[in-house]
């Protein structure tokens, strides 16, 4: 086994949960660090721990401080993250259909005339990604992809908009994202999927894991209106690829 | 079946109960009540699990109508003027509506949130085992959106037990406790200084999902923007204005701001009650200190059974004492075992 490189940070979230930071900007290497640690904890569990939420660059851990201390629990992340991580063999691969440009992505042209292309262009290129659900938080089902070409990177709008339609899929700085409901935001509007992240009542509840791939399929605004019925019925519009 | 019939209520009242925790990795907001010794005393009144579902009710007044039979309710949090047909009705106590009758509730006082348990709860359909309102996410039965008159909440018929009174820990105006961090090294020793040492005042544009403070401007060593990192009720945040907003329970489970600072769980629920406008202090504490606050605070939710009393068990009136705002002193003058008062 390698030696690990740096131990993560411990950083107390108050008495009942702790943020282990393996970076403090946005970086693969430290998201899949963040996201291994997850999965070694799912393997071998410790005591008292409730939840965990990976995001980018951390994974807070909420416990019990009623059955463990922070200096206990926080010494037996350190081990579990010094082990090496379960492989991401099995990583599932979804295909998730999106209509580009119209009314369905209003800031296409504007991406584009800032990036001093074609909207076409944009949309080749956003599409042609590998993307990585790095993490889901803010609302039920926002999901943050990893994995946007450079090419793509753009500040955040300066008037974020108090709502964007539900299924948005959109770029913000280096990142680009696809959430379930509607809601304010700060990023580009590139188009809209029928995919439900989120929807009450089916099973499961949420389709997307932090740690799935993702690439999207370009569908033409007929194609999205059908699937969207489909999908408001519950049926799966999102393709599994692998496993 | 009995039913509460909402028949006129205020703005920031809704359906809570304990939350729904273990879904924040796909973003969902676990929400529940603010405070949640207020939610589990209401609860205990009426015989009910702690944190089974209430009506949380906001600073501004509400009445409710008992339709199909007796209806039999548990009051806690911030106490109110409050009668059923024009019968006095005390805070920390159970009381019971009969067929027809109407509670009055005025607008809180020494406080923000009030609890109204209902015997034998409120009926509902349960999302990820929960019934609280998440307004944002559509979430929360019998309604998923706050309360409005005309709102039915279902329940069972009252049962004919006598009515009880809980004894809570006295009320203390003690600076709200926090420990530094996560993001704490986003700050100078200065500013972390000028945090403790302001007065800091609750804005009026507060709400479940956060608490906008007013006071010093605490600045960042640099800049305002981190990376998204996962956040607990409680969190202290400072966006680039330097005006920290605490998470509460309806927060996003990510934000993009640092945070300073984090309100220990002894005191979350006493904070969520301070009202708007008035000062308060923060006061810092070491890690160890939280925790063992954190057990005591657990050990108390467990207590409540046991701190249950008849209705008629005392010498002497001590809502009255508490109207009188000499509570803090005058129930700590009370000995326990006997309700008589204890000379100092």
């Amino acid at each position: 086994m390698a030696e690990p490189i740096n131990p993560p940070r411990l950083l107390p979230s108050g008495d009942s949960a702790i943020t282990v930071e393996f970076s403090r900007t946005i970086d693969d290497a430290a998201n899949r660090r963040v996201l291994a640690l997850d999965r070694v904890i799912a393997a071998e569990p410790i005591a008292g721990i409730t939840e965990t939420v990976p995001t980018y660059r951390s994974l807070l851990v909420h416990y019990d401080p009623v059955q463990v201390t922070f200096d206990a629990l926080g010494e037996q992340l350190l081990a579990r993250a010094a082990k090496a991580p379960p492989s991401e063999v099995g990583t599932r691969r979804w295909r998730i259909p999106i209509t580009y440009g119209g009314e369905h992505g209003i800031d296409l042209e504007d991406v584009a005339k800032a990036l001093q292309t074609t909207p076409d262009d944009i949309v080749a290129r956003h599409a042609a990604g590998d993307y990585r659900v790095a993490m889901i938080g803010f609302t039920p089902g926002w999901s943050y992809l990893s994995g946007l070409d450079k090419s793509l990177h753009l500040p955040r709008r300066k008037e974020p908009r108090l709502v964007t339609p539900a299924g948005t899929i959109s770029i913000g700085g280096i990142q680009t994202g696809v959430q379930c409901l509607a809601g304010p935001s700060g990023w580009h509007l590139l188009g809209r999927t029928p995919v439900r992240t989120y929807q009450l009542h089916r099973d499961p509840t949420f389709l997307l894991e932090p740690g799935d791939a993702v690439t999207f399929t370009a569908v033409d605004a007929k194609t999205f209106a059908e699937q969207d019925r489909a999908a408001e019925a519950g049926e799966f519009v999102a393709e599994l690829v692998t496993p | 079946m009995s039913k509460l019939v909402v028949t006129s209520i205020g703005p920031a009242s809704s359906v809570q109960d304990g939350g729904r925790p273990g879904s924040q990795r796909y973003g969902l907001t676990p929400s529940g009540a603010m405070d949640r010794l207020s939610l589990a005393a209401a609860n205990t009144l009426v015989g009910n699990e702690p944190f089974a579902a209430v009506v949380e009710i906001g600073p501004f007044g509400a009445t409710f109508t008992a339709r199909g039979g007796a209806v039999r309710i548990g009051l806690a949090g911030a106490s109110r003027n409050a009668d059923i047909g024009g019968r006095p009705v005390a805070f920390d106590s159970s009381a019971t509506l009969a067929e027809g009758e109407t509670l009055n509730l005025g607008f809180a006082r020494g406080g923000s949130f009030s609890y109204l348990a209902i015997e034998h709860g409120i009926e509902g359909e349960p999302m990820f085992g929960s019934l609280a309102v998440n307004a944002r996410a559509g979430l929360g039965s019998p309604y998923p959106r706050p309360l409005q008159s005309g709102d039915e909440l279902k329940t069972k018929a009252a049962s004919s037990g006598a009515e009880r009174r809980i004894e809570l820990p006295a009320a203390t105006d003690a600076p709200i406790r926090i420990v530094f961090g996560p993001q704490d090294d986003e700050f100078t020793e200065e500013n972390k200084q000028l945090f403790l040492d302001s007065e800091w005042k609750i804005s009026a544009t507060s709400d479940r999902m956060g608490y906008r403070l007013e006071g010093a401007v605490i600045k960042h060593r640099d800049g305002h923007n981190i990376v998204s990192d996962g956040t607990v009720n409680g969190s202290i945040q400072v966006p680039g204005n330097g005006q920290p907003i605490v998470l509460m329970p309806d927060r996003g489970t990510s934000g993009g701001y640092p945070k300073i600072a984090t309100v220990i769980t002894a005191d979350l629920g006493r904070f969520a009650q301070t009202s708007a406008g008035r000062p308060f202090r923060f006061k810092a504490v070491t890690m160890a200190e939280a925790q063992a606050e954190a057990i005591k605070f657990h050990a108390l939710l467990h207590s409540l059974p046991d701190r249950l009393r008849g209705i008629d068990d005392f010498g002497l009136n001590i809502e009255a004492l508490r109207d009188a705002n000499v509570a803090g002193q005058a129930v700590n003058a009370v000995d326990v075992s006997t309700w008589q008062v204890a000379l100092p």
